[in-house]
């Protein structure tokens, strides 16, 4: 038997191809769009992950580090340390902010890291070139998102960092890559403003007769040197131990050290579930709106086709074919451009994904998702096309 | 031929629909979670490191000379500026004395008067002493009445203890003097060693209280970086060991200098050590104090030992170590580290051998179930 869909197929293939192929460009973008939402979730995720912690301390009440801002002492690790459960509790600081490197100047979030050696938490997890931090100043661990080298000279508020070492996605929740340089640095960098505004402060602090007292002379100096020292951090990242559950550990810290703790599902939580979700909603209903376009545009698609061809049906049915064999031939053909369609969006999201500026995450569930909606829509247009070809008149093969 | 129409168009069609369906399979293995991850590996050598500390100071004089009165008062000249190398002794400038000259000369003219007073005791005394021998002589030969006499000699007594008395009432008011003068001469600023003036607090006209620094001199020769190092990275600091000092102003150049001494308390807020690092040989022109210098200590060379970078260190599960190649397979190898060196080589002292195949730079976080791609330099890093 011959396969009618076959032949009609190849017997306009240029178009048929070029169908798919347009029809392919628009299910890229939405399987693209889909990626966008899930590279932003897994902004957030790895974020959490590229920590290292477990559970993570933050000033009370508050949503810190990465939603909310959140300042503790930095002396206050110490106290988490000793606590059952703790192996390792690391201050962190987190920072967005501009960092120049020659004229221009890329934004990024600045991490301020524990003294101590890799793989303490807050370091990045793994390096892409160069090496880690060693000195205690003045060295940085850029993502290669930023756009710098190993040996770079970045500023950071007034100090000059050298980039030692590379990674790759080390983002922050919105995308910006990161920059990880020594906490003592960090903390300055977050406290210290420009220099105008440190003379200006010195200035009305000199003007204040209850600071500048004739009598009590170092009264003003030391009133100076305590506004521009810096002993607060973010967060502090705690790394519990294998035998300890997170809310074991957790509960001592809410309980007697007042602070507020999250362990990794909370935080998953607040990234996902609060910092992002506006643009998540937004990014989503950009997705359904242009799912629904497609299946609109793949409905007409093969309701154009079929309609091209009605005369051609027409002579079927005056020959007698079996309404079963015309049905199947138009499902078929819509089937087999759902398939091209399919694969041609794959691979231009495939290309496509590494050219956005922020991250694009294509996920197998989501392609394979993707291909079953994308057959389903094409069956449900095709149901429209087969009842125009079934109500054809046969008469219309002779007329005309 | 009857269908070649029809075999051109079938050619042309698996044309297209071959490769898109190679890309396809392509696209499918080669990216997202399927995709192996690229990774460099290294070898793990044996040699020597140098450990070196990196701390951060700035430059303090080591001898900080404040000079000012010591009771309150108002400045009454300067005679130095900042900046200004001055010589010990010399006077920098003067206190107002206010009625101390007036008072000094009123104790010379009480000397003066004091001294008139001596010479009419003594004269009186004199007088006293002639007429009590001449009684006395008087008495001998029966000329006068004993009660004479003894009044004669108790005015004796009276003129003698009056010219004592006078005698160091002067004794006391040049004493007075001596004081006064010696008040006057602390009004002086005077420079206690050779130096630079580094800081004028106040000018002519300003009243100070008691112990305020009027003008602060240096000891030039005397400068030192008053360092700080991370505690956590301050293993192996001693007094004597080289330095490198490199101020803010002149990042190219190194100066040598040593750790002079090692401050036995540490800042408990900061969690740093401190430690004074001096320069060998002063710099010249001298930096200003206060000015940022980074400071790196030198350690000896340990002996070689497997050396790996700490590029390559990983934590897994909480433990610390490196993904050893074995097999083609990963494993993971959990790690005892030793001494690190600046440029990040760090010493293994428990976990891996020389010759081990160590993964040192992977895209993405590795797990033992991963495949890897083995690459010379990971995609995007520039050489």
């Amino acid at each position: 038997m011959i396969s009618l869909a076959g032949r009609d197929i190849l017997h306009a293939w240029g178009k048929f191809i070029f169908t798919g192929i347009g029809l392919g460009l628009l299910i890229g973008v939405t399987l693209t769009m889909a990626g966008v939402y899930r590279g932003m979730v897994d902004d957030g995720k790895v974020l959490l992950d590229n920590s290292g912690a477990n559970l993570w301390v933050v000033q009370r009440d508050t949503l810190g580090p990465y939603a909310e801002s959140s300042s503790i002492p930095d002396d206050l690790w110490r106290s988490i340390r000793t606590l059952p459960g703790v192996a390792e509790a690391a201050n962190v600081t987190y920072l967005t902010m501009q960092v120049g490197r020659g004229e221009k100047d890329v934004r990024a979030m600045v991490v301020g890291i524990a003294a101590g050696e890799p793989g303490t938490s807050g370091w990045p997890p793994q390096l892409v070139a160069g090496r880690q931090i060693t000195r205690g100043h003045y060295e940085a661990v850029a993502d290669i998102a930023t756009g710098f080298r190993l040996g770079d000279d970045v500023k950071i508020r007034r100090n000059h960092y050298t980039v030692v070492g590379l990674t790759r996605r080390m983002v922050s929740s919105s995308g910006d890559p990161m920059v990880f340089i020594p906490l003592k640095d960090a903390q300055e960098a977050q406290f210290l403003k420009d220099n105008d505004a440190i003379l200006m402060q010195r200035r009305r602090t000199g003007a204040n007769p209850a600071f500048n007292r004739p009598g009590v002379p170092g009264l003003l100096d030391a009133v100076i040197a305590s506004q521009t020292s810096n002993n607060s951090v973010n967060a502090v990242l705690v790394r519990i131990q294998s035998e300890y559950s997170p809310q074991e550990v957790a509960e001592p810290i809410r309980r007697w050290k007042r602070l507020t703790v999250y362990d990794r599902a909370q935080m998953e939580e607040i990234l996902v579930g609060k910092l992002i979700a506006t643009s998540a909603k937004q990014i989503a209903m950009f997705l359904v709106i242009l799912a629904v376009v497609s299946a609109a545009i793949v409905a007409f698609i093969i309701y154009t086709l079929t309609m091209d061809k009605i005369r051609e049906i027409a002579v079927l049915k005056l020959i007698g074919t079996r309404n079963r064999t015309i049905s199947g031939m138009i499902l078929q053909q819509a089937l087999v451009l759902g398939v091209i369609g399919f694969v041609v969006g794959k691979i231009t999201a495939t290309f496509a994904a590494p050219l956005f500026p922020k991250y694009v995450l294509l996920m197998p569930i989501d392609s394979i998702l993707g291909f079953f909606a994308v057959m389903v829509i094409c069956v449900l247009a095709s149901v429209v096309a087969i009842r125009m070809a079934l109500k054809v008149d046969p008469a219309e093969a002779i007329g005309g | 031929m009857k269908f070649p129409p029809l075999q051109r168009r079938t050619l042309a069609l698996v044309v297209i629909i071959i490769p898109l369906l190679l890309l396809f399979i392509y696209v499918a293995l080669r990216s997202g979670p399927l995709a192996p991850i690229a990774a460099t590996v290294s070898t793990v050598e044996s040699r020597s490191v140098a450990p070196a500390l990196a701390g951060i100071g700035t430059v303090q004089a080591r001898f900080t000379y404040k000079i000012g009165p010591t009771v309150a008062g108002r400045v009454k000249r300067l005679d130095v500026h900042v900046g200004d190398i001055v010589k010990a002794g010399q006077v920098l400038g003067e206190m107002d004395a206010v009625d101390l000259d007036d008072r000094v000369s009123a104790q010379q003219a009480a000397i003066k008067s004091s001294e008139a007073a001596l010479r009419q005791a003594a004269a009186k005394e004199t007088f006293a002493q002639t007429q009590a021998t001449r009684y006395e002589q008087l008495l001998s030969v029966r000329g006068t009445s004993e009660e004479t006499v003894v009044t004669k000699r108790q005015e004796l007594a009276v003129a003698s203890a009056a010219l004592v008395a006078s005698r160091e009432d002067i004794v006391r008011l040049r004493a007075e003097l001596e004081a006064l003068r010696a008040q006057r001469g602390n009004l002086r600023l005077v420079a206690p060693v050779a130096g630079l003036v580094a800081a004028r607090d106040a000018d002519p006209g300003t009243t100070v209280v008691a112990g305020q620094a009027v003008i602060e001199v240096i000891d030039t020769a005397g400068l030192w970086v008053d360092t700080r190092f991370d505690q956590i990275s301050a293993e192996g600091l001693a007094i004597g060991l080289p330095a490198k000092i490199v101020l803010r102003s002149r990042r190219s150049q190194a100066v040598a200098g040593h750790v002079l001494r090692i401050e036995p308390r540490a800042d408990a807020v900061t969690e740093e050590t401190l430690a004074k690092i001096v320069f060998n040989a002063p710099p010249v022109p001298l930096p200003p104090l206060g000015e940022l210098a980074e400071v790196t200590v030198q350690l000896g060379e340990l002996p070689a030992a497997p050396t790996i970078s700490n590029a390559a260190i990983r934590t897994v599960d909480g433990k610390r170590g490196v993904w050893k190649l074995v097999e083609g397979g990963l494993t993971f190898t959990p790690v005892v580290l030793g001494r690190s060196s600046l440029d990040g080589l760090v010493q293994v002292l428990e976990g891996l051998s020389v010759g081990d195949q160590i993964v040192l730079y992977s895209e993405k976080t590795l797990s033992a179930k991963s495949r890897i791609n083995i690459v010379d330099r990971l995609p995007g890093v520039s050489p």
